[in-house]
């Protein structure tokens, strides 16, 4: 056994007489293993560290979804009118989503009890997004495998299974859209560069199912769906316009337009919304290029060809240029949304849509973050790109590409880091892979030359030997073994970090807030759930509750009450209604209440707790997305010299409106911190203002026991008489 | 408004009931009573009578039954009766257990209901036997107000007769009750009518006819939590691979005085004692000792507020709701527990297997009022039979649970208003052969041999049509 145990491993796996090719089969195979079970249980911290819950806010409302389709059944689901969001307007559930996802986890749902394996559905919702991530690892390793070789793709499975980019959206418990759609990226990316090399119509067919996949998980499809056709582009400029991308291109995007259109929530967009022309402009041009190239083909004489070239081209242009015009003119063709123009041009969302800019992911990105996401393979992908450009075909100039779109997408908005992650990781994959094979190359040789010096045992080849090795350069073998150490020592510093930013920054499901108490231990605050689980048991079930939109999708997935305005930003002016009747007096607030019959107003305040993203802090968005429709709200009126402030030099507007006085009432009498007067604010760190706050149309329903939400029913109005 | 009607429809129940008793020949008039003694605690939320009767038989033949007397009102709430008589000389007297049985009379005056106590020996002539009698009563508590504010304590009604309602004829009775406090609002008088501290007497009251009745109302305060358990459903799931699973699914309610308008967190956590002192903060579930991996959860996620503390004999799970439960206020939660297989599976003799399982609700102090537990055996078994110490409903169901092919026998009995006595145990009999344990095991091993079988035949074998 010892023997055994001593021998190296290449002697092992000769012992059990594999051929070269098996053995490294075996060891590609294992390795790939390895990296799926890694990509899986690195995302789990969450669950052991709290338990299997659903995180944060839009995974409650796809958890409520799924929960009704596992329940109900597709067609319920597909024509689903949920009353209890947005009242009194409701959302027609099935038209306005991307249903991937639950598809997704119904299906593996339905499967595991088909196999007779009685799990929770919460379990299935939790576990999905871990399990696309290890699915994401092979894909990437295919990937790899297809822009530049085996080790490659192995190296790129290894850097994206524990990428914190993409951790941060693919924990468990985080199920989200993101955490499928990154692995339907990837996949289409890959069945189009598959169909590109080979030309074949079974991967282009293929491609568009991913495609499809991708259209129905999430909205970041209009990525694929402009980077594609750019992509064609680009190779069509470079002269490398062949039959393999004609084939591949036409058919991806015929077939995948087709299908996504089945998608309710995309419906006709892509023939009608602009974000989608450029895709069909470039199928348009593919068509004259063919063409052209067809009547190429027929003519030998260039002369008769470079007038009927410009002929043409002049025609195409001026056909499409018209048709564009009169689409957007008629408004057949709907301009670009919001959203679109706030990525081209980041400071777009300030301007004119603060409920875009108020969300906090949509912020554009600090470089630390790229530092925290990336670490080493910031500094890898240049090293990539270099790489890719040395050796340049379809698969490189497609991974370009993707890499540098991604990334500038990246920097103007800070989820989007996500989907240049992978682009990041392949790139980086080739950079690593290739500097090592260089190296091992170089190491390997050398050796080689020893070692038949020495079997040799001649005094003169040994002489020789070592006159070669002095003849190519001096240092090189060292150098290369220094260097490969250095990269060792990078990625496993990178292996590090990875954990380490996984397990301490996005494995916290924010519902549960975990504190550390003054003797170290782990204090629990429990407190969302403890109001949301009030607000199901001790609430009338056709309850309406005003808060923030941020807790929409919690209160109705867990309290399971109708709430006025949720995370599904559709109706703006909704929004801003609620945004006004926080943020006026409470007289003109019931008004605004009563209108909206709400019977229950939830706020969250931290300053108990010390609970930095609470509604106060907020605040000033609800004035400014408010006043965004209703002029009567001024954001100055809340400010004192530009400061937004809530202690006793607080501006008197701020100090006695609706969410002030919910959020601080009786809380001056309070005492929160030892050596501090009552009332002391310790979010903000001040002792708040308005001590003193009555209320006249509200009464206080429930606090939780940390005071981070608070509960208020709206009173009756009183009798007349 | 309520209570006055109430009590006007108890006098006119009375009148009758004694009209009764002047027109109607009593099935037994030959036993008689010489001495009553009840006591009644109200101290918690599930009365409690004990009642004391000294039988004589005064007829001349021999009886073994002897009747007791509940107006219809009472009947409902009744959650258990049991009699024991006092056997032996004075000091090495034992109790003994007798049986109790509902009993249906054709002539019951006013929809009266009996128990009948069933004699081990017959009662001779002449002879007389002192009965131990205890019975307890469950959401006999009416608060009055119905609603109170978070820092009012909680009043409550309680409804009875002075008179012991009897078929027979009673020389001498006494009515005693105990109040949790010495704060009592009202009280009906009938004399002699005696009150100090937390106790009240009523009588004695010498020679009263069958069938008397003289209602009562007593005001006081009890600010004791009322935790009702509306329902509970409690599944017991055996594995021979040596592991009891139990799963407990709770919907409790405060059954007390409404909670009414505002609840403020601060006079809450500032001023304990005098806010919200009937609120339910905490309970405590008793739990078989060697309990391992316990957990307390609800629809969206674990409560992270309980605690468990083991030793030999019992465990002790504390558990507090998510938000302490006014009057009222609901709360639904699950508590799940395993424990080792060979403290509660037997073998008979007769070669089968049973489990002996307490039923009842591990909570302590509460009334449950619907309880269903579940007796999931594993696949395979056969023939199953439960033994209940009580009436239950009962009938089989089949689950599915991790790798079933043909589902598992499922034995549910089910239970109406349950308080702590019926926390006894119950046996499922049933037969199980070893050699299904291994069927999952094999299963199992032979998905993944066919998996690595077809991995290396599609490694092996090239599919290609070109050559």
């Amino acid at each position: 056994m010892a023997a055994v145990a001593n021998m190296p491993v290449s002697d092992l796996l000769k012992s059990f007489k594999l051929k070269t090719k098996q053995q490294e089969l075996l060891i590609r195979v294992s390795i790939l293993c390895l990296v799926y079970i890694l990509a899986f249980i690195t995302r789990l911290f969450s669950v052991l560290r709290y338990e299997s819950m659903i995180h944060e806010f839009d995974p409650y409302f796809n958890y409520r979804t799924t929960l009704y389709l596992t329940q109900n059944g597709f067609y319920d689901f597909w024509n689903w009118f949920d009353y209890e969001s947005w009242y009194p307007l409701g959302r027609i559930v099935g038209g306005t989503l991307y249903p991937g996802l639950m598809v997704t986890a119904a299906l593996i749902y339905r499967i595991l009890h088909f196999l007779r394996f009685a799990v929770h559905i919460r379990e299935v919702c939790v576990l999905t997004a871990p399990f696309f991530a290890s699915n994401t690892t092979l894909v990437a390793y295919f990937f790899g495998k297809e822009i530049w070789d085996t080790g490659a793709g192995l190296v790129a499975a290894i850097l994206i299974a524990v990428c914190p980019g993409y951790i941060s959206r693919s924990v468990a418990g985080s199920y989200d859209n993101e955490g499928v759609a990154i692995f339907a990226l990837l996949f289409t990316f890959y069945l189009f560069v598959k169909a590109v090399n080979t030309g074949s119509l079974a991967w282009s067919l293929a491609s568009a199912f991913g495609y499809f996949y991708m259209v129905s998980a999430w909205g970041g499809y209009v990525f694929i769906i402009n980077l594609i056709p750019l992509y064609v582009l680009v190779l069509l400029i470079t002269g490398r316009y062949s039959m393999r991308l004609y084939v591949a291109y036409n058919c991806m995007y015929v077939l995948g337009m087709l299908l996504a259109m089945q998608i309710r929530f995309v419906g006709f967009q892509h023939v009608q919304s602009g974000e989608h022309m450029a895709a069909m402009g470039v199928f348009f041009l593919m068509q004259v290029f063919y063409f052209l190239d067809w009547v190429k083909h027929m003519l030998s004489d260039t002369k008769l060809f470079q007038a009927f070239l410009r002929i043409t081209v002049t025609c195409a242009v001026t056909v499409g240029t018209i048709a564009l015009g009169l689409g957007m003119l008629s408004g057949y063709i709907s301009p670009w949304t919001g959203r679109f123009y706030s990525l081209l041009d980041p400071t777009y969302a300030k301007d004119h849509i603060p409920i875009i800019a108020s969300v906090s992911e949509h912020q554009p990105t600090a470089w630390s973050s790229f530092m925290f996401d990336f670490h080493i393979l910031l500094f890898l992908f240049p090293a990539g790109l270099y790489f890719c450009f040395k050796r340049l075909s379809d698969a490189t100039i497609f991974i370009v590409m993707y890499g540098l779109t991604s990334m500038y997408f990246a920097g103007v908005m800070v989820r989007l880091i996500l989907v240049a992650t992978p682009a990041v990781c392949l790139i980086s994959a080739i950079a690593v892979s290739a500097t090592v094979k260089n190296l091992t190359v170089l190491l390997r040789s050398k050796n080689k030359g020893v070692q038949t010096g020495s079997t040799k045992g001649s005094g003169s080849s040994k002489a020789s030997s070592k006159a070669l090795l002095d003849q190519s350069q001096p240092f090189q073998k060292n150098g290369a073994i220094a260097l490969l150490f250095g990269a060792f020592y990078l990625l496993s510093k990178y292996a590090t970090h990875c954990t380490w930013v996984t397990s301490e920054a996005y494995s916290s499901p924010s519902i549960v807030l975990a504190a550390r108490g003054a003797h170290g231990s782990r204090v629990i605050f429990d407190d969302y759930r403890e109001a949301y689980f009030w607000l199901r048991q001790n609430t009338p079930p056709d309850a309406k509750v005003m808060s923030w939109w941020d807790y929409g999708y919690q209160i109705t997935a867990m309290g399971n009450r109708t709430v006025i305005v949720d995370n599904n930003t559709w109706n703006n002016t909704h929004i801003a209604t609620v945004g006004r009747a926080m943020s006026s007096y409470e007289d003109e607030a019931i008004e605004i209440m009563r209108s909206l019959d709400v019977d229950y107003v939830l706020v969250v305040f931290g300053g108990v707790t010390g609970y930095s993203s609470d509604d106060i802090n907020k605040f000033l968005w609800m004035v400014r997305i408010g006043g965004g429709v209703f002029p009567v709200i001024k954001e100055p009126d809340y400010l004192v010299n530009g400061e937004y402030r809530v202690d006793k030099g607080a501006a008197p507007k701020m100090l006695n409106c609706l969410m002030y006085k919910l959020c601080y009432y009786r809380f001056g009498e309070m005492l929160t911190e030892y050596g501090k007067p009552p009332g002391y604010d310790r979010a903000r760190g001040v002792e708040i203002g308005n001590k003193d706050i009555k209320l006249e149309h509200l009464e206080e329903a429930f606090t939780t026991s940390n005071w981070i939400v608070r509960i208020y029913k709206v009173k009756p109005p009183n009798n007349r008489w | 408004m309520e209570a006055p009607i109430r009590a006007t429809e108890f006098l006119r129940f009375t009148l009758l009931s004694l009209l009764f008793f002047v027109c109607r020949s009593s099935p037994s008039h030959d036993l008689l009573i010489s001495n009553a003694e009840r006591r009644i605690d109200l101290t918690s939320h599930i009365v409690k009578v004990y009642l004391t009767l000294k039988v004589e038989n005064a007829g001349s033949t021999p009886t073994s039954e002897i009747l007791l007397a509940f107006p219809p009102t009472q009947v409902d709430h009744l959650a258990t009766v049991e009699a024991l008589v006092t056997k032996g000389k004075r000091k090495k007297t034992t109790l003994a257990r007798l049986d109790v049985k509902p009993t249906e009379l054709p002539d019951a005056p006013n929809g009266t209901k009996y128990f009948t106590i069933y004699l081990a020996n017959p009662l001779n002539s002449g002879e007389s036997t002192t009965l131990e009698v205890l019975y307890l009563f469950t959401h006999s508590l009416e608060p009055f107000p119905a609603e109170i504010g978070q820092s009012e304590s909680q009043l409550v009604y309680y409804r009875d007769s002075a008179l012991i309602l009897s078929p027979y004829h009673i020389k001498q009775q006494t009515t005693f009750l105990k109040t949790p406090s010495t704060k009592v609002e009202s009280f009906t008088s009938m004399e002699p009518t005696n009150r100090a501290g937390t106790e009240m007497k009523y009588g004695p009251y010498e020679d009263r006819p069958p069938y008397s009745f003289s209602p009562i109302l007593i005001h006081f305060e009890n600010n004791s939590p009322f935790p009702v358990v509306e329902e509970l459903v409690r599944e017991v799931e055996i594995s021979h691979w040596g592991n009891l699973q139990v799963t407990e699914h709770y919907t409790l309610v405060h059954g007390g005085a409404r909670h009414k308008g505002v609840f403020s967190r601060v006079d809450y956590q500032s001023r304990p004692n005098l806010n919200g002192v009937s609120s339910l903060r905490y309970l405590l579930a008793r739990l078989p000792p060697r309990v391992h991996s316990v957990y307390y959860r609800d629809e969206i996620g674990n409560i992270s507020s309980s605690h468990l503390r083991t030793d030999s004999r019992k465990s002790e799970l504390e558990i507090e709701p998510r938000y302490p439960l006014f009057g009222g206020w609901k709360a639904t939660f699950v508590i799940g527990y395993g424990l080792p297989l060979q403290d509660f599976l037997f073998e008979s003799s007769d070669d089968r297997r049973y489990l002996n399982f307490t039923f009842g609700c591990p909570l302590l102090d509460t009334v449950v009022d619907k309880l269903t537990v579940k007796v999931v055996l594993p696949e395979g078994s056969k023939d199953p039979s439960a033994v209940v110490p009580f009436t239950v409903e009962q009938h089989l169901e089949t689950k599915y649970s991790y790798l079933d092919v043909v589902g598992r026998t499922v034995v549910v009995m089910e239970k109406k208003n349950l308080v702590p006595v019926h926390n006894s145990p119950f046996q499922v009999y049933y037969t199980f052969k070893p050699i299904f344990m291994l069927a999952e095991p094999l299963m199992l091993a032979s998905a993944f041999f066919l998996f690595f079988v077809a991995s290396v035949a599609y490694l092996h074998i090239d599919l290609s049509i070109r050559k």
